[in-house]
């Protein structure tokens, strides 16, 4: 007897700040109006899919220098745009992205706590973490924390922000008119952390939520952020959307579970993924490479061969060849506020395999970025998509993807149009809500409140 | 015309108000409940509703908590309570409240513009401080000594009175400049040049206090009314520190005067800081707060009054005058201390679910046969139903 078909989940991630946004075409509105966000979360809701996710960035990037004005700028604030969202969907789950490092457990946890009530039960949180100072300087405690102890303050802020969560069990309120009893605990909610990074007590003013904790996102792809997400998250935001890379870091991410006396399905791998849909398989590839071209403009192009080069290109034509001088080694200095540039980590070899690529090919710096950007992951037909969509799931590349669309707020609409009604034919995607939270779309437990110290001890 | 707005608070601001049969205890962290009382106040036309909040269990105490169990605790945080409000409501205000004691401004101030945004202009806040050693454990942070309301005129607490306030006026200043670090026009969409935004049109606010410093720009864009309402409760106190508040930051101050002597006393010292903070021609809205039992006759108030405090165990107080009759006694009260110079009132329904329809079906009709409040909305915006204009922005060089 063959396996049973794994069923796909899928998210929407609203296009906004990153650079597959294509804010030039005649289609794009707002990123910032309520009226785009309201569109976005219910189309996703029609095709019901699980949740839809918002990234964030707390200090617009800067290159050179100045703020970087190429790609989409600015985004609203997103537990409060979650919380709106949740007045214009019923089932739809609502990520957030929310770092760990600018903020406080008590009022993040208050926060997420009370998103989950607003929203009956459907809040997640995608727990990120950074250091650097360029992002401190718009915050009371400024740039303070060492590269290498931000995941030990993620991981502390988590489990803080757990205890808090789990400081109310439940059933605290009993609210009898004719007794006067309002609380059956004078003790509801009281905490106690003494940690490295937090020393905190008192008592958590959130009564426990529907899910009684929001499902936990990761995003980070380091050692450490992998540790991290095995140990504590529900699910992981990754980057790898393509078959191999995918089916290697599911089988990597998916084996660290068993020490921390984990199941496999008590973790989801949902990478990122873009899509082109077109009425051919060769008409979709035509459109994927026009995205592509409007992706990168030159003055893009340039900008992003300095987050390899580390030095002002401006003088450099997009249209010309690769620079001949090298990338400066250096503390990185040219681009600010972006994950990119840590992902060079060799820049002279990448810089000197781009120029073999671009001689070879006779590409131009527009051509090579071009080229070697990431290719949009699902290219063709809306059969073609979902065969390829549903065939990673099962081959265990994902559990689904959180789909990335390139225009705003309209770029979903096709794809819940076309592609999921054929998900659901192969009978991998629900066609109807069958629960009410999030936890209950993604096949995740309901947490009990677990008492002081039993997490610890696990 | 008289302005409007009411104070939101659990099952109401008397403590036994959770015992009402109108009550709904059980539906108190329900985005429904918010949804009610809010479309509530919209249908008596108010102005706006405030949404109290706090970063600790509520408590009867002026500075620790009581550890009682008979009483409403537990609440949910006020900013996303107005956010989930704010897309089925059209036209009131929402003005959670937000304690810059702890907070980030910088989180604030972009909170409160996209709270501006979801309600397409009708945000504002209420900004609170904090000297409750049980709140700043919570952070971790800081530390307070302890005292009590007996100890509120002692030379430490004044110092640290001082301190909470000067910061909050810090606080809001950051996040009233984050509001101006991106002009109206600062998205341009120039296809020919790939450029997203005109970054000559956005503004680092290089805010530096003695509590924090802020580079910017803002990640969100400037809100819809451009500024957003500022509004704090201030009481007199010896050291001045909650009036300068009003008179540095805000465009709206709750006081709590209790006769129109009172209330001319209050309009004097308030005006006199706008004056020192050199604010003397910008509006500054001065609304009185009332705690107010409505019914149709006056016995019928008192009397519920009455069992409520027998409920509650003691008679309630309050820092606000408390008020329990008819609503043409408190349209009365209301005309006579808007003569003393109140431009509006801020209400506190003793019980949400009783006092705040008497507010809207009893108070409102009143005051609209008196010719003393509006019978439409006139404006689609917060800063327009205050009779405030949109405000040029800091940065923008006026041509």
């Amino acid at each position: 007897m063959s396996k049973p078909l794994k069923q796909i989940h899928l998210a929407a991630h609203f296009p906004g700040v990153n650079n597959t946004t294509v804010w030039s075409d005649p289609d794009a509105g707002s990123h910032i109006e309520f009226s785009s966000f309201a569109h976005f979360a219910r189309t996703a809701e029609r095709a019901k899919f699980d949740f839809l996710f918002l990234a964030e960035g707390l200090r617009l990037r800067e290159q050179g220098g100045e703020i970087y004005d190429l790609d989409v700028v600015g985004r609203p604030d997103t537990f409060t745009v979650l919380s709106a969202l949740a007045a214009v969907t019923e089932r739809l789950g609502l990520t957030g992205t929310i770092n760990s490092t600018f903020n406080e457990p008590y009022e993040v946890a208050r926060q997420f706590a009370s998103l989950d009530h607003l929203s009956e039960g459907r809040a997640a949180w995608n727990v990120v973490t950074s250091w650097d100072a360029f992002t401190g300087e718009n915050f009371r405690r400024g740039g303070f924390l060492p590269q290498e102890e931000r995941y030990s303050r993620a991981r502390e802020f988590l489990s803080t922000a757990h205890e808090l969560f789990d400081s109310w069990r439940g059933d605290e309120i009993v609210a009898d008119r004719a007794s006067g009893t309002f609380l059956r605990d004078a003790r509801a909610g009281a905490f106690v952390h003494r940690g490295q990074h937090f020393d905190i007590e008192g008592q958590f003013n959130v009564p426990r939520s529907p899910q009684g904790r929001p499902v936990i996102f990761q995003a980070g792809d380091s050692d450490e952020g992998r540790e991290f997400a095995a140990a504590d998250a529900d699910a992981i935001f990754s980057r790898y959307s393509t078959l191999r890379e995918g089916q290697a870091f599911y089988t990597d991410v998916k084996n660290r579970l068993a020490r921390y006396g984990r199941r496999h399905d008590q973790l989801l791998i949902l990478p990122a993924a873009t899509f082109v849909l077109g009425d051919t398989d060769e008409e979709a590839r035509e459109k994927a490479r026009e995205v592509r071209r409007l992706q990168v403009s030159g003055a893009t192009a340039i900008k992003h061969l300095e987050f390899v080069w580390n030095r002002d290109l401006s003088a450099y034509d997009p249209d010309g060849p690769l620079p001949d001088i090298d990338p400066d080694l250096g503390e990185h200095t040219v681009a600010r506020g972006r994950a990119q540039v840590r992902m060079y980590r060799d820049p002279l070899a990448t810089a000197r395999e781009w120029r073999e690529k671009a001689a070879a090919n006779n590409w131009s710096i527009r051509d090579l970025v071009i080229e070697t950007g990431s290719r949009q992951s699902f290219v063709g037909t809306p059969a073609t998509v979902a065969e390829t969509i549903d065939s990673f799931v099962q081959a265990d590349a994902a559990d689904g993807f959180i789909l990335v669309p390139h225009i705003t707020p309209g770029g979903l609409d096709a794809f819940a149009d076309t592609v999921v009604p054929l998900l659901q034919e192969r009978g991998v995607f629900r066609t109807e809500y069958e629960g009410t939270t999030l936890r209950d779309h993604l096949g995740l437990d309901h947490p009990d409140a677990e008492a002081p110290g039993q997490r610890a001890a696990s | 015309m008289l302005h409007l707005a009411v104070a939101l608070d659990g099952a109401g601001w008397h403590p036994a108000a959770w015992r009402e049969p109108v009550a709904r205890p059980r539906d108190l962290l329900t985005a429904s409940y918010w949804t009610d009382l809010v479309t509530e106040a919209e249908r008596g036309l108010l102005d706006f509703v405030t949404i109290e909040d706090a970063l600790g269990l509520q408590s009867s105490r002026f500075t620790e908590p009581d550890a009682r169990t008979d009483q409403v605790r537990g609440r949910l945080d006020a900013v996303l309570i107005a956010a989930r409000v704010a897309p089925l409501t059209s036209h009131i205000g929402l003005v959670p409240t937000v304690v810059a004691t702890h907070t980030e401004p910088f989180h604030i101030s972009k909170a409160i513009a996209t709270l501006d945004y979801v309600s397409t202009g009708r945000a504002g806040l209420r900004v609170q401080v904090s000297a409750r050693r049980n709140e700043a454990a919570h952070f971790g942070r800081r530390a307070f000594p302890a005292f009590r309301f007996e100890d509120l005129e002692s030379p430490a607490v004044r110092e640290l009175s001082t301190e909470l306030f000067d910061e909050a006026a810090d606080h809001v200043e950051v996040v009233r400049r984050l509001w101006d670090s991106w002009e109206d026009d600062a998205e341009i969409r120039d296809a020919a040049t790939g450029r997203f935004i005109d970054r000559a049109r956005l503004h680092y606010i290089d805010f530096e206090g003695r509590h924090f410093s802020v580079k910017g720009p803002s990640i969100t864009p400037r809100p819809p009314q451009g500024q957003p309402l500022v509004s704090a409760l201030a009481h007199e106190t010896a050291t001045g520190a909650p009036f300068r508040l009003l008179g540095r930051s805000a465009d709206l101050g709750y006081v709590t005067p209790h006769d129109a002597g009172q209330a001319r006393a209050v309009v004097a010292a308030v005006r006199a800081e706008q004056d020192a903070a050199g604010r003397a021609a910008q509006p500054l809205h001065l609304f009185g707060d009332l705690v107010v039992f409505l019914d149709d006759d006056e016995s019928t108030a008192v009397a519920r009054r009455e069992r409520l405090d027998s409920l509650a165990g003691q008679p309630y107080t309050s820092d606000a005058r408390i008020f329990t009759g008819t609503p043409a006694q408190l349209a009365d009260l209301l005309q006579e201390l808007g003569e003393a110079g109140l431009s509006g009132f801020r209400l506190r329904p003793a019980v949400a679910g009783h006092d705040l329809p008497a507010i809207t079906r009893g108070l409102v009709p009143e005051l609209q046969r008196r010719g003393a409040f509006r019978k439409e909305y006139e404006a689609a915006t917060l800063r327009g139903l205050l009779g405030l204009a949109r405000p040029a922005n800091r940065y923008a060089v006026t041509a």
